[in-house]
């Protein structure tokens, strides 16, 4: 019971410490927001079309909104080494990694549901399979966190951190079919698409959305589970390698 | 206070980064109660020896019991028992000094009431009640450290490690942290301390050890340890001036005395035998220098700690302090 005592005030110390903090929530807000208006200008399209732009504005604010935090809040603490206070408590690695990334997961599920609650006054939501788009959120927050976590325990500095950040991110946005339809990539990209999470989210929030899906439901799903386990297990590796020396 | 159950045992620790030895087969006991001191210039390793007591860094060899608890495998398994003050006040800067302490004491699993208790009598236990609700950021120096030692025994450990507790402070924090020391001392905790400043070790530590080069090069109860001081005698000269090859010529006249230049204007002679300080008065003038003061003193741990070591302990002060304000605590 103590461990969850442990757990649930990390949670909470780091949603008031970082995530709740008013520029974050702005953040949270705006840039959900931009990335839809963008799309929609993008789209030349009419009101009607919003539902089909959901899918990428969703994602997109998702991967941003939880890598971004968590990269830097984890490099910040290393740095100012209150991160070895979390390390001396007495709790599992596993569970403080947990802990540590869970305000990041739910701060990156909140970003996806500003699009959507902005798209209610719109469109009609009716058809939206919210059993499948509902767990792709999460999964895709789950993801990004973790690989924000992969990247944070491979830096020693903040603005490495954001730099490696974008190193995976951009490629992401434009290799998981948001823009480009995978089988119109060249050829030898294609694997490239196939390996990233976001492609797997990107084509479940498509499903969801009532759009077309390049793949089986339960091989999205699969493949995200498959990433969120590595990317979690390798960053964990990582500390105990690399910080508990 | 003591009793002769040991409740840290480390044996033949060891530990090396890349091709540099960090520590070498370091073996020790620390005793239930005991105020334990850790002596040694920069780079003798001792933040690494206690991150490998805490957990936080792997021995390459040895192995380390806390509390009869066998932690070389597995060393998450005896935190619950342990408070760790680091070299660096690295609490929270964004939260307050009571947010400070009531997350620390979560992390350790005490329950809300606990630990907003605790936090309330701590604050008030290290006059830091009044910046309570201060961010930590905002805090001096003396009152970082001092929330930060608040915040090691938040869950009343059974053993306290402070790693340089007092370095970088000023006078008055530094002495209210040496009462608080003591004090928790006494009311039974087992505390493990590295400290630079030799005097301090003196005042406080039970046993001390000094580590050198990764290496314990002695171990022994402070008593113990001054009594080799009882057969010499010191005499400081200071002088007006500075005498230039007065240590030089002090030697040759007086082959039994040891002299050492302390300072430009000052010099320190050491001997087995009664100093007498006429002789030596006459002397230094007539070689120019004229004698502004002269005072026998009573040897100190740090002689014992620089005929030990042969590093001068003012010195691995000086370097020490030097870090501190380079990197900032």
């Amino acid at each position: 019971m103590s461990r969850w005592v442990t757990f649930w005030s990390i949670l909470v110390k780091d949603m008031r410490a970082y995530y709740l903090k008013p520029p974050n929530i702005s953040w949270g807000l705006i840039f959900p927001l931009a990335w839809t208006g963008m799309f929609f200008i993008k789209s030349g399209g009419g009101i009607e079309d919003l539902l089909a732009l959901l899918p990428g504005v969703v994602a997109i604010s998702v991967l941003f909104g939880t890598t971004s935090m968590l990269a830097v809040t984890v490099t910040f603490e290393k740095k100012n080494r209150s991160f070895e206070r979390l390390l001396l408590a007495p709790i599992s690695l596993e569970l403080l990694m947990l802990a540590k990334t869970a305000g990041a997961i739910l701060f990156g599920a909140a970003n996806a549901f500003v699009p959507i609650a902005m798209a209610v006054f719109f469109t009609d939501l009716s058809r939206v399979a919210w059993g499948t788009v509902v767990p792709a959120i999460v999964l895709i927050a789950v993801s990004s966190t973790f690989l924000g976590l992969f990247i944070a325990v491979s830096v020693s500095e903040v603005f490495e951190a954001q730099t490696f950040s974008n190193f995976f991110r951009f490629p992401m946005i434009f290799l998981c079919g948001l823009f480009f339809p995978i089988e119109q990539l060249p050829a030898w990209l294609r694997p490239l698409s196939y390996a990233l999470p976001l492609t797997y989210g990107v084509d479940l929030l498509q499903r969801g959305f009532g759009g077309v899906s390049q793949m089986p439901l339960a091989m999205d799903f699969g493949m995200l589970l498959v990433f969120c386990a590595t990317l979690f297990l390798i960053s964990l590796n990582n500390i105990k390698r690399r910080w508990i020396t | 206070m003591e009793s002769a159950t040991p409740v840290i045992e480390a044996c033949n620790l060891a530990k090396n980064f890349d091709d540099i030895t960090a520590v070498e087969s370091v073996t020790f006991n620390v005793f239930e109660g005991e105020l334990f001191g850790f002596l040694g210039p920069n780079g003798a390793g001792k933040t690494t020896t206690i991150n490998m007591l805490t957990g936080l860094a792997r021995p390459d060899a040895g192995t380390i019991r806390i509390a009869g608890i066998d932690c070389s495998k597995s060393p998450k398994a005896a935190q619950h028992l342990l408070g760790v003050v680091p070299d660096e006040s690295n609490l929270y800067p964004e939260l307050s000094g009571y947010d400070n302490l009531c997350f620390c004491g979560a992390l350790y699993g005490l329950r809300k009431q606990e630990r907003q208790t605790r936090a309330l009598e701590l604050l008030e236990r290290f006059g830091l009640a009044d910046a309570a609700d201060r961010k930590f950021d905002g805090y001096s120096r003396g009152m970082k450290r001092k929330l930060t030692i608040a915040a090691g025994i938040i869950h009343n450990p059974r053993i306290l490690f402070l790693d340089e507790p007092t370095t970088g402070i000023d006078v008055i924090s530094a002495r209210q942290i040496r009462q608080l020391i003591a004090g928790l001392n006494a009311g039974g905790t087992t505390i493990f301390l590295t400290t630079h400043y030799i005097e301090e070790a003196e005042r406080l530590c039970n046993r001390i050890a000094f580590l050198v080069s990764g290496r314990l090069v002695r171990i022994d109860t402070v008593d113990n340890l001054m009594r080799q001081t009882d057969s010499r005698h010191v005499v400081r000269f200071t002088m007006t001036e500075e005498a230039e090859g007065l240590c030089k010529a002090i030697s040759g006249a007086f082959p039994h005395l040891q002299c050492q230049t302390v300072s430009k204007e000052a010099i320190r002679l050491e001997s087995h035998e009664p100093v007498r300080i006429g002789p030596l008065v006459r002397f230094i003038e007539e070689h120019g220098a004229e004698v502004s003061e002269a005072r026998k003193l009573r040897p100190s741990l740090e002689d014992i700690f620089v005929s030990i070591t042969g590093i001068a302990g003012t010195a691995m002060k000086q370097e020490q302090e030097k870090r501190k304000a380079g990197g900032g605590v």
